[in-house]
This record gives structure tokens, C-alpha cells and sequence, in this order.
């Protein structure tokens, strides 16, 4: 690993103004990504600021629902007993990602800001437009290796089926933001401009011309905390990960979903899939054909149909086009008890 | 600039990844903050020695119940601290990318990958080790009941993993997370096992377990 300087910060205050200081200055918190991305130098950091002893740690109410702080571990989370009774879909979620140490380590604002698990992007002899941008002198930490898309025409079987672009065909990693877009969550985050609110959703971003910027913060910014507003949703929630071990692996496909029923009859709904986009994807089209109707495989099927519309194979990728509405019909049926 | 240009200078060109890490920190400002030990030492042209006076932080850690006072660099990943620092060599390390488990140690009670952990996020925590297991003297301490268990069972062809798989399965338990032989397979899946004595393992946790020996 190369050398680096570190700080380590109390507040807020210090960790904003010591990541606006210096060019090439990254936040630590869990170090889970980061500390590997740094032993395989793709990402190389003059400095680190230690915000593991931010006071961020806390999951507490309010009175729109429940705020998690930004260092809150991600084990603790998902053993959280007001999220586990409140938002199951996250507590599921969470527990299907990485393995116990490691969700010991990660942290709720880590896990947002994790970079992609692309191959390509970890191998720095590899093309990468993510890694290594074609725009010179955007982060001196970012131009190791060539630039270009392995995976393109390359090895792409965990890659996007939608919002890809001709730079990068990388897909958002994390299942916790999977839940978390789901669940309608927004992120606070503040910064030397100031404090701000994003709604999930728009925290991650499509590829496009910039597959370089993996979510829509600011330079100095630093995530707060994320807020869940109450809902509905927690007596049939299910998170479904399809991936190539049953355990300890990044997913193929993900599904999350929360229903509100009454008398069989779907009164509201909220879907997200993993490991098809470039950030975590929202399914507004089948929530909005599924409100009203009946909880039935064929209504299910419909919406996987309309979900799928646009979506796009690659090649080695191709099954995720069967496997993604397969997998959103299953996790419905399993949501609304009728599997 | 003069000053930057003079201290490269007195580092040697030949040392060039104390050189990189110089101009990467800034050295102008560096020589402002430098004790009064590494400007003697630049003035005598005793080139490691700055370098380390540079590149140590000071860290105060619990390891195995004793607490020590350490230098390290920043980049010292608490395995390699472990390892290769203070010598307690039963910690393993199998990928060094938190993907096999074999490095796992509890940092203040909670079980964690000692690779993917800079050794300098754990000041003021306690880090307890393979070694640290049993109280008291490892030559003539009791094995814990985990570590009889997998002796018991068979947990382990070559060993390697063995450390991990233990310091793993005693956070398992505690965690309140080995209530069914499923459940243990899914929360030990961070620890891989070349030798294949996955089922053994989970014999030796459900043992544990069902024992209700205090772990």
C-alpha cells in the first residue's frame, strides 16, 4: 500500500474542512472498499480522515419515522430492533450482503459511497473509464491504468441491463441501497456550501459521460445521516438476492419489495432491483400498474413484463433478462405471502 | 521551493518511495511541524531516520489484555501489526482483501477482518487474538471449549483457516446468531475453508452451542 498522512477527526466540522484542505483527501470509515481499492492502487490517497469517531452512530426516532446515523455499523443496523420491526426490507438486506466481519466493519454512509465490484475496474492493467476517466487531471487518485471499457465486449456476465452508456456498463454493488431506495429513504449530507437533502434516488447516478462519479455529492461533502420516513410496508417485505453462492456473494439480481394489502387488494407498493444499474433501480412503472390491483402471479407477471421494458444484455449478461422478472414475480409472491 | 529541492536532496534519489511520500505530504509544510529529532536527524543526513520520524503515529491499543504503547505508519494494517510487528503470528493471513477470513480478530468484542483494518482506527479499542483467547499464560492455559470442539470434531485438515474459523465462531455464538445449523452456515460464510470442513466446523459450533458452555 502506498504511504499516506492521516488525521483523524471529532466532528463534522473537522472532517469537512480537512477533506476540503487537500486535494486527494478521502473520509475512512469502515475502510471495508477503500482499503483494498487502496492495496490494489486504484484508488491511491494522499490522505485519510478517520470518521470513525464521528458522534454518527446512532439509529433513533423522529417524528416522520427513523434516522440512521452515517457511521452506524451495518450489522448493527440490521439487528436494530425498530428497523427490524418498522423497515424488515433493510434489516433483510443488509444481513444479505458481505459476511459478518465485514458488516461488523462497513457503515451505513460507507456502503452508499462503495465503489463498483467490475473486475475491470479493480485491475489496473484492465481498461476502465470509471477508474482511470478520460478527462485528464479530474482526481490524480483516479489515473491508474488505461482508460477505455473491458467490459464492452468483454467479460460481462455481472454487469447492467439498464442505464448503461458507450463508458461504462458497471453496476452499484450494495444491497442496503437497494432496500433504501425502495423504502423512499433521503440522505442528509453537509458540506463547506452547507447542509442538504437528497432523496435516495438521486444520490447514485447513470454512467453516461462520467462513469468516474458513482452519486451526485459534492466536493468536502460528507454524508450525516440517512432518514427512513414510517410506512406501511413492514408485514410483507422481502429482499430476494439471486447470486452464484448461497451466501457471501454480490448479486446477479436483487429485488426488493414492500406492499401495503388490504383485502388482497394492493393499496400501495414500492420495488428496487440490484445488480442491474449503475445505481440502485427503482421500478416506478410496475409500482404504479400494481397499485389497486389484486396480489396475483398474473398481475405480477405484468408488471416484471413492464419492468423490464428497455433493459438491454451485453452479451455474457444476456440471462439477467430472464432472471430479473423472474425474480421480481418471486419476490412479490414471497412479499404477499401467495408463493 | 528551495527548501523542498534541498530536502529531496538530502533524501537521496535513490530511496524513491520515501521521496514520493515526501512530495505527496507536502514537505514544505512537514518541516514546519517536524520534531526537533527529525531536523537533527535531516541536518546529519540520516535519511531513514527522518523518513520514520515522518511516517510513525503514535498508537495506543489493547491487544490481548495487555496494553501497548506503539509507532506505526498509517498504512500498518492491524494483521500486519499483529504479524509482523508484535509476532502474534496465529492471526493468518490468507488474501489480505477480506474475502477468506482467516485474518478475523474481535476488536472490542465484535469480530472483524484485521486486513481491511488500518491498525490506526483501532487506538483506545481492544484487540483480542487466537492468542488472546483463554486468559493467561498460552503455554499452560486451558483451551477454550470452541478450540476442544474443533479438535472434537475434526473442524480442520490443514489449519490455516483454523484461527479465523474459531475467533468467528465464538463471535457466532455470542452474537446470539447460531440458533440452527442454517443459521451458522449463513453467519460464518465470511470464512472460507480450502480443506473443506465446513460440515465438521458447524458440528463443533452446534456443539458449543447446545453445550451452553460460557464462550
Amino acid at each position: 500500500m502506498n504511504p499516506f498522512q492521516f488525521t483523524r477527526v471529532t466532528t463534522p466540522k473537522a472532517a469537512i474542512s480537512a477533506i476540503t484542505k487537500e486535494r486527494g483527501t478521502y473520509f475512512l470509515a469502515g475502510g471495508t472498499n477503500l482499503i483494498d481499492l487502496m492495496k490494489r492502487e486504484v484508488i491511491i490517497p494522499e490522505r485519510l480522515v478517520d470518521i470513525n469517531k464521528l458522534p454518527l452512530a446512532t439509529i433513533e426516532k423522529t417524528a416522520t419515522g427513523l434516522r440512521i446515523g452515517a457511521t452506524a455499523k451495518n450489522s448493527t443496523v440490521a439487528d436494530n430492533e425498530l428497523v427490524k420491526k418498522h423497515f424488515p426490507l433493510l434489516s433483510q438486506a443488509l444481513n444479505a450482503g458481505a459476511s459478518a466481519q465485514l458488516r461488523n466493519m462497513a457503515t451505513v454512509g460507507g456502503n452508499m459511497m462503495q465503489r463498483t465490484r467490475c473486475p475491470y475496474f479493480y485491475d489496473t492493467s484492465m481498461p476502465c473509464n470509471k477508474r482511470s476517466p478520460v478527462q485528464a487531471g479530474v482526481d490524480k487518485g483516479q489515473a491508474n491504468g488505461p482508460s477505455g471499457c473491458g467490459a464492452i465486449g468483454g467479460h460481462n456476465r455481472m454487469h447492467a441491463i439498464f442505464g448503461a452508456s458507450g463508458k461504462c456498463i458497471a453496476v452499484h454493488p450494495s444491497d442496503m441501497c437497494i432496500a433504501l431506495v425502495a423504502l423512499d429513504a433521503t440522505v442528509n449530507v453537509s458540506g463547506p456550501k452547507g447542509d442538504r437533502t437528497i432523496p435516495f434516488i438521486d444520490f447514485h447516478r447513470l454512467p453516461g459521460d462520467l462513469p468516474q462519479k458513482d452519486n451526485t455529492l459534492q466536493p468536502g461533502e460528507l454524508i450525516m445521516w440517512v432518514d427512513l420516513p414510517t410506512n406501511r410496508f413492514a408485514d410483507n417485505s422481502h429482499y430476494l438476492k439471486v447470486r452464484d453462492r448461497a451466501s457471501y456473494a454480490f448479486a446477479l439480481v436483487s429485488v426488493g419489495v414492500g406492499l401495503d394489502i388490504k383485502r388482497n387488494t394492493i393499496q400501495d407498493v414500492r420495488l428496487a432491483m440490484g445488480g442491474v444499474a449503475h445505481k440502485p433501480w427503482r421500478l416506478t412503472a410496475a409500482e404504479e400498474f400494481l397499485k389497486g390491483k389484486p396480489a396475483t402471479e398474473a398481475n405480477f407477471k405484468q408488471a416484471a413484463a413492464l419492468a423490464m421494458q428497455g433493459a438491454k444484455g451485453y452479451g455474457e449478461n444476456d440471462f439477467k433478462l430472464t432472471l430479473a422478472p423472474n425474480t421480481i414475480v418471486n419476490a412479490l409472491k414471497t412479499a404477499t405471502k401467495t408463493a | 521551493m528551495d527548501q523542498h529541492e534541498q530536502l529531496g536532496d538530502e533524501l537521496g534519489s535513490s530511496d524513491s518511495s520515501r521521496r514520493t511520500f515526501l512530495k505527496r505530504s507536502s514537505a514544505l509544510a512537514a518541516l514546519a511541524l517536524t520534531p526537533p529529532v527529525a531536523k537533527a536527524a535531516v541536518d546529519q543526513g540520516l535519511h531513514e531516520k527522518v523518513a520514520t520520524a515522518f511516517e510513525q503515529m503514535p498508537l495506543q491499543v489493547n491487544i490481548n489484555g495487555t496494553m501497548r504503547q506503539l509507532s506505526i505508519e498509517p498504512r500498518v494494517t492491524l494483521l500486519d501489526l499483529l504479524r509482523e510487528q508484535l509476532h502474534l503470528t496465529g492471526t493468518k493471513k490468507g488474501c489480505d482483501h477480506g474475502q477468506c477470513g482467516a485474518c478475523t480478530v474481535h476488536v472490542d468484542g465484535t469480530r472483524v477482518n484485521a486486513c481491511l483494518t488500518l491498525a490506526m482506527t483501532t487506538e483506545g479499542a481492544t484487540v483480542t487474538t487466537i492468542e488472546g483467547l483463554t486468559n493467561g499464560d498460552p503455554a499452560t492455559a486451558q483451551l477454550h471449549p470452541m478450540q476442544e470442539a474443533f479438535i472434537k470434531h475434526d473442524g480442520f485438515q490443514c489449519g490455516y483457516c483454523t484461527p479465523g474459523q474459531i475467533m468467528s465462531a465464538v463471535a457466532c455464538i455470542r452474537e446470539g446468531h447460531a440458533n440452527s445449523p442454517d443459521e451458522v452456515r449463513e453467519y460464518m460464510s465470511g470464512n472460507i475453508c480450502r480443506c473443506g470442513a465446513y460440515a465438521n466446523i458447524v458440528d463443533a459450533i452446534m456443539d458449543v452451542k447446545k453445550g451452553g458452555a460460557r464462550v
